[in-house]
């Protein structure tokens, strides 16, 4: 079972998860970065920066 | 015609965006542009076409001036880029083909920041020429709180955060248009409705469809050709008299919230304006050399 790096909770993926996605934890909020599928990996997703945007 | 998907973040948007390169079988490669090295002296790059998602405004603009100085075709171009990012490059691409913008104004101090607000008069929005989704945008009501805003600026912020935008409040019916054009096509609107007067969707406001059949599809494709066209989002605000104004023009777009709610496949509509374009560069020149990728994963 793969959990949150902030808070441990257990984290939840959608079927069709990607390498790179971004899965918010549902306990805390923290953002968690797909960092590799086989094996399931994650990372804390980068903060925002000032440029980042549409 | 090798396509690059460039990108760092997946959001929603580039999630849907890959879904549908795949379901019709496009072959490419997708960029992380945190990987990406553009060797200057080489010039390897073994794609024609760049499709750019980056969540970078300065990551993505010197990518595609880069690639694009290569040779390769990017979407959207990166003169676009250079000017949708920088509110005031939009104002002046704006304004000088004749599209209905907000009175604005640019101070480099302090002072005449303070000056410029009080002769478009409170309320006054200042608003940094680099950012997104609403940060750093502050209304100002008064003068007290104009000279905290700028002083906050002057002594916390970038360089950047010290060219003063400046913008007249637009008084507005509880809402705005986010409208997204795709090549020479206003493919659909929402409004956004908020009891904030910041609107945006990534601050909470509600979207709703917005017919585009009309003056505001009118403008906001004489928006994005103002820009220099591609894949565009255009922010548009009615005022209480009924006219449209146009507040910024967005290179890469999120649209989330707007497919159910305008029922048009957005991601579709962008899949096939990049496919267009790949099959434009296909039939007008040769391809290119193709080199190892170094970042492909």
């Amino acid at each position: 079972m793969t959990t949150c790096l902030e808070c441990d909770a257990p984290l939840t993926f959608p079927p069709d998860l990607i390498d790179g996605e971004i899965i918010p934890c549902a306990d805390c909020g923290a953002e968690l970065e797909v960092l590799s599928l086989s094996p399931l990996q994650v990372g804390l997703a980068p903060a925002v920066q000032e440029d980042w945007g549409e | 015609m090798r396509l690059a998907f460039l990108c760092s973040r997946i959001r929603i948007e580039e999630k849907l965006l890959l879904a549908e390169l795949e379901r019709r079988g496009v072959q490419f490669d997708r960029l992380d542009d945190g990987e990406l090295v553009l060797d200057f002296h080489t010039h390897q790059f073994p794609y024609d076409v760049v499709f750019e998602r980056s969540i970078s405004f300065g990551r993505s603009l010197y990518a595609l001036q880069t690639l694009e100085s290569w040779g390769v075709r990017c979407i959207n171009r990166a003169q676009v880029v250079a000017t949708c990012g920088d509110k005031a490059l939009t104002n002046l691409a704006l304004t000088k083909a004749h599209v209905p913008t907000p009175r604005t104004a640019l101070a480099f101090t302090p002072e005449a920041a303070l000056h410029a607000i009080e002769s478009i008069g409170y309320p006054a929005v200042i608003k940094p020429v680099v950012g997104s989704w609403g940060r750093m945008v502050a209304r100002v009501n008064d003068r007290d709180a104009a000279e905290a805003v700028l002083e906050d600026r002057a002594v916390l912020g970038s360089w950047q955060q010290q060219i003063f935008y400046i913008q007249e409040y637009v008084q507005k019916p509880g809402r705005d248009i986010r409208a997204f054009v795709v090549g020479d096509e206003p493919i659909c609107a929402i409004y956004r409705t908020s009891e904030h007067w910041i609107t945006n969707t990534a601050r909470g406001g509600k979207a709703s469809n917005c017919p585009v059949n009309n003056r505001v599809g009118e403008l906001a494709l004489q928006a994005a050709q103002a820009v220099g066209g591609g894949i565009l989002a255009i922010d548009l605000v009615e005022t209480l008299d009924g006219e449209l104004l146009v507040i910024e023009v967005n290179h890469t777009m999120e649209f989330r919230n707007s497919i159910d709610t305008t029922g048009v496949n957005i991601p579709a509509r962008m899949v096939d304006y990049v496919l267009s374009i790949r099959s434009e560069r296909h039939t007008a020149a040769p391809a290119m050399p193709a080199a190892q990728p170094a970042t492909a994963r």
